[in-house]
């Protein structure tokens, strides 16, 4: 099981996150071409090593983080608010 | 030599020493017709399909570890074609029919046992989708049945069946012809029969790099040097998005780790595969005695093929609250695999879009029992440069033509499924 470092909370066991997928995802912009959609909605580039991922806090703060986490060996690389906000805006 | 009563028998008597070896272990040659990556059930089906139906016996597999040490040794062992919508129907029943001969065509016995696949309903809802299933299975010539609440108590005495359990049992779904078969013996089935036809196994060689010359493959980088080869077929389970990025191909697939369990052997108890997916659980005992249980995904991108506890929690809690006497049993082992996870929850089977390049991938929770259906329809891929009708509908280019196979309406989210 995964320790997550949570910005607000501090590290906290998997079981109190739910895991939002691939963090790179850039929604195209409505009129974007077909290909740009098939990109975004199905294709991923799947690394085997750091991968930049979305967690949310789901059983504690509810925050959303971005986290980077060594898809091989589960080592947390990094770990920080999804969007660009302090934790004091937490409280 | 013939696996027999004879050659059974012959060995008996000098002790069983004097077997021959299954398979060679060559040297790689510089140059294949045809290189098969990943030596799992799935590389080796293709290899020997390709040898016996098409006359290609030219071919390498490619394995880095050793033979069935990927998701084929590590498989809960179902197999089925309970199925409802029609690609997958027709794919999963054409394998389930390779499966009923299958000892016999490659003269090793794979165990395949039609004990009874059992899909538990909870909920009218359950029951409502049971039905809709069972009847296009149905439409579609695969057996199924539809067993009331009081026959599947007399048929699983120890499935707590009461209206006081946790998750009442209101109906389910058999799939008569549904069962296992022994995972490590696929494997060693079709490695025998492909060598015995002339290809070559190699095992401890990795694949590290694909090399493409003018829009076509030219061989593959490996730890035992280049290898030569006009074309090159994918089999590589959870590995296949790596694979495909070695030639610039981006694939509509994530890489999850799926867990597993197998209870100390016990006498005969359960002779019926039983599943629920409204708990997402799934049993059978093994002809050793174990109870094999899974399983979820441990819900995040992972190559790390290792255990985790609390999935491993959800598991035993499931099987308790339907199997209330197997809480005296103790865990043996547990384990996980690398699994591709799919955008729409089916298999990629066919060419990429680099010339001569092709994969069998994207299993999910459940390639092991399509292991014969596709190791024939990608060799028979390979062998024509273009897709057979069964396995057409599961080309890469489904996903930008909107055609996604959905089987659990679930949507691209590729840990959904
Ligand atoms: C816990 C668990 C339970 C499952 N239960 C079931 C079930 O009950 N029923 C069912 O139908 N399916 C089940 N599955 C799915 C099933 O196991 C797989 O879909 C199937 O075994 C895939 O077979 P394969 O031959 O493609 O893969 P594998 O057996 O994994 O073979 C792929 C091989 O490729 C090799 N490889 C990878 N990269 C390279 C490289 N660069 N160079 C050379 N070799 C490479 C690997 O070492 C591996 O041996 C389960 C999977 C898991 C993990
Ligand atoms: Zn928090």
């Amino acid at each position: 099981m995964l320790l997550i470092p949570c910005p607000w909370c501090g590290a906290r066991a998997q079981i109190e996150f739910t895991y939002g997928g691939d963090a790179t995802l850039q929604r195209p912009a409505v009129d974007a071409t077909e290909t740009d959609w098939v990109q975004y909605v199905f294709l991923r580039d799947n690394p085997a090593g750091a991968h930049q991922e979305l967690w949310q806090h789901s059983a504690g703060c509810r925050q959303w983080l971005r986290v980077s986490r060594d898809t091989r060996t589960h080592e947390i690389l990094e770990s920080a608010p999804a969007v660009e906000a302090s934790p004091g805006d937490a409280r | 030599m013939k696996y027999s009563i004879f050659s059974l028998a012959r060995n008996a008597l000098s002790y069983h020493e004097r077997w021959p070896l299954a398979w060679r272990s060559p040297r790689a040659k510089s140059r294949y017709d045809v290189v098969i990556v990943g030596g799992g059930g799935h590389g080796l089906a293709t290899a020997y399909y390709l040898a016996k139906e098409h006359g290609i016996s030219n071919v390498a597999v490619l394995e880095k570890g050793y033979l069935g040490g990927g998701n084929t040794g590590r498989n809960t062992t179902i197999v089925r074609s309970n199925y409802h919508l029609d690609p997958n129907a027709h794919f999963y029943e054409m394998s389930l029919k390779l499966w009923e001969g299958l000892s016999r065509d490659l003269n090793f016995n794979v165990m395949y046992s039609a004990r009874g696949v059992l899909n538990l309903c909870h909920s009218p809802a359950d029951i409502d989708a049971a039905m809709r299933r069972g009847n296009a299975m149905r439409l579609n010539g695969i057996d199924a049945q539809f067993l009331s609440r009081d026959d599947i108590a007399r048929r699983i005495p120890n499935l707590d069946c009461s209206p006081q359990a946790r998750f009442p049992i209101q109906g389910g779904l058999l799939q008569p012809r549904g069962g296992t078969a022994r995972h490590d013996a696929v494997a060693w089935g079709y490695a025998r029969a492909a060598d015995a036809r002339g290809v070559d196994i190699i095992q401890q060689c990795e694949v590290t790099g694909i090399r493409v010359d003018n829009g076509a493959v030219a061989g593959v980088e490996t730890t035992q040097g280049f290898i030569a080869a006009g074309k090159i077929g994918l089999a590589v389970a959870g590995h296949s998005s790596r694979l495909a990025a070695m030639a610039g191909i981006r694939l509509p697939i994530e890489s999850h780790t799926l867990q597993a369990l197998v209870s100390d052997p016990v006498k005969p108890v359960l002779d019926t595969v039983v599943t629920s997916g409204a708990v997402h659980f799934y049993i059978s005992q093994s002809d050793k005695g174990e109870l094999v249980m899974g399983g979820d995904l441990d819900f995040c991108n992972s190559y790390a093929q290792r255990g985790n506890l609390p999935m491993i929690e959800h598991v035993i809690a499931a099987c308790l609250a339907l199997f209330p006497s197997f809480g005296r049993l103790k865990v043996m082992r547990t384990w996980g695999g690398v699994c591709d996870m799919s955008m729409d929850g089916s298999p990629i089977i066919g060419l990429l879009p680099v010339k001569g390049l092709s994969m069998t991938g994207g299993w999910c929770y459940g390639g092991f029992k399509a292991t014969p259906a596709s190791g024939w329809l990608h060799a028979y891929t390979i062998a024509r440069g273009e897709p057979h009708h069964l396995n057409a509908a599961f080309a890469l280019d489904r996903f930008e033509r909107g055609e996604v196979i959905d089987e659990k309406g679930a949507g691209p989210t590729p840990w959904a499924h």
